[in-house]
């Protein structure tokens, strides 16, 4: 049997090598995939872990299921890649003098994917929807100064407010505030896309890709540069990294900075960086048990150093941040009552509180839903027991995390929060005694609630920022939260690719304007 | 073959009515079982599609979206509604895919499947053979080589070996055929059989292992027995005495490790699958469990315990097969 078995052990090499040898072939088709079904351009493939979960723009908050929808979905107003406020499909737009009263003018000649032509009659029909607690759309609350919508003619929609709000255009720019035409429904549209966005759908394979392709009405000065998009799912941020080295995929965003920096280490990757509107916080909740006084919620603010959290944690990928990152709006990290790491001063706090002898503050942590997120939470626990808190860890997994957060269910929870451009929008749910997502942020104020309100009635934009780094101080004096560090988001691209613009947001919005070579 | 006397014939048919009773019942519970688990599991397919924005929704808005999901419904009444779409055919829907969970299985399984078979048959030709050597008095190499490859396949994680093979490959050699979309093996045969090499040299790699020690020890035991004694001392060439007289008897053991194996591999390999972009059951099931998309979950684990029950069914009519003792019993 000797020779049976080398011949068998033979033959599984023999098929190795015959597979192996076919590689070079599937090597050059990679590229030749890259030539696209459309004619005046080729197919870029972009790597994604994930396909959408909806292709319904209104209730799409997962990061692939925007990514796709804001590319084919246009908006009344838009952000450009510095992420100001620029026309989308409202070409200008005008505030009444006493605020009272948002006047759009839409753009002529926009259609959408079906062929029929955009105008007011569709904005104010989705703008109604959203606002229609029925539809469960995500961004209803955006729009809870506006008291009613009129289409006085097919060009002009009329915003009609229960007072000031500056950040209205801000937040008309999501795709969650996506326009659609008023005769389609959830279930059309999650079957057929209908937008009128730089692209329309093309293919889709359930849990394996989705294939958008070139919209040649589209109503923007360029059309898009490739003929389609394929957002191919690859579940693992390494085999994404793989795919991009032997030329299957020309462009990918990436979380974790370690598979970043493994990306760029092969040399034939870009890797971009870009500071993220996202932020790393400690959450404290201020209505749980030894964090009602404030003086332990500044003894843990002054026991931690973002810097070594950010080190540890993240391996330095980052910038140590204050409450907004807005770029427009960015709050000073140092701009705090410990803007360093002072254990004697957080002994004082404590001591203040009563609690000379420590603390126990339990803390949830979510295993999975970002990549540092336990990292993080080890390294607060070990700064925090030299100051004599324990921070009771709490590891859950993704599901349990977001019940116990939803619920408002935790003393502390070490979170990735999304960060937004207009720091109303951002901070106004938490913040404000009736915001959304008050009971989770576990803090208001009468003071915050009056600058919140004096941000929305102000237009100028260093007015606006004044008042902000009000609102930032009044957050960090009273240690609302411990806001940590913001990260990068890292885009990667092969050398065959120009005329990407990476956003802060993480916005693949300008994939239209994206060649592959 | 014909069973022509009645209390035979009675025997035969009380025995396939309790296997197939039997079946059903196993069925029964593991759908009981999956659906309470999932229903243990914190969070709701609300807040795996939102989630932490769920905590912005209003009482309404939460209404019409379980409403939308049926999650407004009494889990007793959940149960028998998803048991009622098992008997239409269509085992449910997947909001997220917007397919039925039958459209979905019928992609994904036979992908499952094919990639068990290239595995399993990877694993026979590395296992068997060496299983063989190891067990060879003569072969102290052989042994020593059968023992590395033993150890290496039990403790070599399956993910650490797919990321180095898939690394190693796409970065030396610009070998990464799992990077393009995938292709059915009707679609484009040869880049499938690309696709399914290294998932299935991995998960084969591992299996080997197990197959490896089992065919080591069969066939220690069958050697000793006296019918090899005595078709040596008639002068039964070597290689026929070991491939007809002792490979085949040590034949049970080896496919009841297979089969088992076999059974497992139908369930999908998430890690495999995920690492190398294999639309398989796996992947079906996790992004079910992630999606919190109960039917679809719920139906897939109800085809993977049918899959293996059949394995196993399939196993026993193998051991007939091969062993004219079991045919015989």
């Amino acid at each position: 049997m000797p020779r049976g078995a080398f011949s068998a052990v033979g033959a599984a090499a023999a098929l190795t090598l015959a597979l192996t040898a076919c590689s070079s072939s599937s090597g050059s088709s990679s590229s030749g995939s890259a030539n696209g079904p459309a004619s005046g351009g080729r197919t870029l493939v972009v790597g994604v872990t994930s396909d959408p979960d909806t292709l319904f723009p209104w209730k799409a908050t997962q990061f692939q299921a925007v990514n796709v929808l804001q590319n084919l979905y246009g908006t009344l107003t838009e952000f450009d890649k510095d992420l100001n406020v620029v026309p989308g499909l409202a070409e200008s737009w005008q505030t009444s003098d006493d605020g009272r009263k948002l006047t759009l003018k839409l753009r002529q000649g926009v259609t959408f994917a079906d062929g029929s032509a955009f105008d007011s009659a569709d904005a104010k029909a989705s703008l109604d929807q959203i606002m229609d607690e029925k539809t469960a759309a995500v961004a209803r609350a955006s729009l809870s100064s506006v008291k009613s919508v009129e289409a006085p003619d097919a060009g002009t929609v009329v915003l009609e407010l229960t007072g000031p709000d500056a950040a209205l255009p801000a937040n008309l720019a999501t795709v969650n505030m996506a326009m659609l035409s008023s005769g389609d429904t959830e279930e059309k549209l999650n079957a057929t896309p209908n937008g009128t966005g730089p692209f329309t759908l093309g293919k889709r394979v359930p849990s394996q890709s989705i294939t958008l392709a070139r919209n040649d009405k589209y109503w923007g000065a360029e059309k898009a540069k490739v003929a389609s998009v394929e957002f191919r799912v690859i579940p693992d941020e390494s085999s994404i990294v793989s795919a991009m080295q032997s030329g299957n995929v020309q462009l990918a965003v990436f979380d974790d900075p370690l598979v970043a920096q493994t990306a760029a280490g092969g040399g034939t990757i870009t890797v971009a960086r870009t500071p993220q509107l996202n932020y790393h916080v400690l959450q404290l909740n201020a209505q749980h048990g030894d964090l009602k006084d404030v003086n332990v919620r500044l003894a843990i603010q002054c026991a931690i150093d973002r810097k070594q959290v950010l080190d540890t944690a993240a391996l330095g990928e980052g910038e140590v941040t204050g409450p907004i990152t807005a770029p427009a709006y960015k709050s000073d990290p140092n701009r705090r009552p410990c803007p360093g790491r002072d254990l004697a001063k957080a002994a004082d706090y404590l001591a203040k509180a009563g609690k000379a002898g420590g603390v126990t503050v339990k803390a949830i942590v979510s295993q999975g839903e970002y990549a540092t997120s336990v990292n993080e939470a080890q390294n607060l626990k070990a700064q925090l027991a030299e100051a004599k808190i324990n921070l009771e860890l709490e590891v859950l997994e993704s599901g349990a995390f977001v019940d116990r957060w939803v619920a408002a269910d935790f003393d502390a929870a070490v979170a990735l929060n999304g960060g937004r451009p207009d720091p109303d929008g951002a901070y106004g749910r938490y913040f404000t005694s009736d915001g959304n997502l008050n009971k989770v942020a576990g803090y208001s104020s009468p003071e915050l609630d009056e600058l919140f309100a004096q941000g929305k009635a102000t237009t100028g934009q260093a007015e606006r920022k004044a008042i902000y780094d009000k609102v930032a101080a009044e957050l960090e004096d009273n240690a609302a939260w411990v806001w940590l560090f913001a990260g990068y988001t890292y885009t990667a691209t092969t050398a065959n690719v120009t005329g990407f613009a990476p956003m802060a947001s993480g916005s693949l919005q300008y994939l239209r304007t994206t060649a592959v070579g | 073959m014909i069973v022509r006397n009645p209390v035979v014939r009675r025997i035969v048919r009380s025995v396939v009515v309790r296997r197939v009773a039997g079946t059903l019942g196993t069925l029964f519970g593991v759908a009981v079982l999956v659906f309470v688990m999932l229903r243990a599991i914190p969070g709701d397919q609300i807040t795996a599609g939102l989630g932490t924005e769920a905590a912005a929704l209003t009482p309404a808005q939460r209404q019409a979206l379980e409403l939308y999901y049926g999650l407004d419904q009494p889990l007793v009444a959940q149960f028998f509604s998803w048991l009622g779409n098992l008997f239409t055919g269509n085992l449910g829907y997947s909001a997220r895919s917007q397919q039925s969970v039958l459209e979905l299985t019928l992609h994904a399984l036979p992908v499952t499947f094919e990639l068990a078979v290239f595995s399993i048959v990877l694993a026979l030709l590395i296992g068997v053979p060496l299983g063989m050597l190891a067990a060879s008095r003569t072969s102290a190499t052989g042994n020593a080589a059968g023992q590395v490859v033993s150890l290496a396949g039990l403790s070599i994680p399956a993910f650490l070996l797919a990321t180095t093979l898939l690394s190693v490959f796409a970065a030396s050699f610009g070998f990464n055929p799992n990077g393009q979309g995938f292709a059915t093996l009707v679609e484009d045969p040869l880049l499938n059989l690309q696709q399914m090499f290294l998932p299935a040299l991995v998960l084969g790699f591992g299996i080997a292992a197990p197959i490896l020690r089992t065919t080591r020890t069969a066939v220690l035991e069958v050697r000793s027995d006296d019918f090899v004694r005595t078709a040596r001392a008639k002068g039964v060439p070597e290689r026929r005495l070991q491939v007809r007289h002792v490979l085949r008897n040590a034949l049970v053991p080896i496919v009841t490790m297979t089969g088992l194996q076999f059974g497992y591999l139908l369930g999908g390999a998430v890690v495999v699958e995920q690492i190398f972009s294999v639309p398989g059951i796996g992947r079906q099931v996790l992004l079910g469990i992630q999606q919190k998309e109960y039917a679809v979950v719920q139906s897939t684990v109800l085809v993977i315990a049918l899959a293996f029950v059949l394995v196993n069914l399939l196993t026993d009519v193998l051991y007939r097969v091969i062993d004219p003792r079991v045919r015989a019993s």
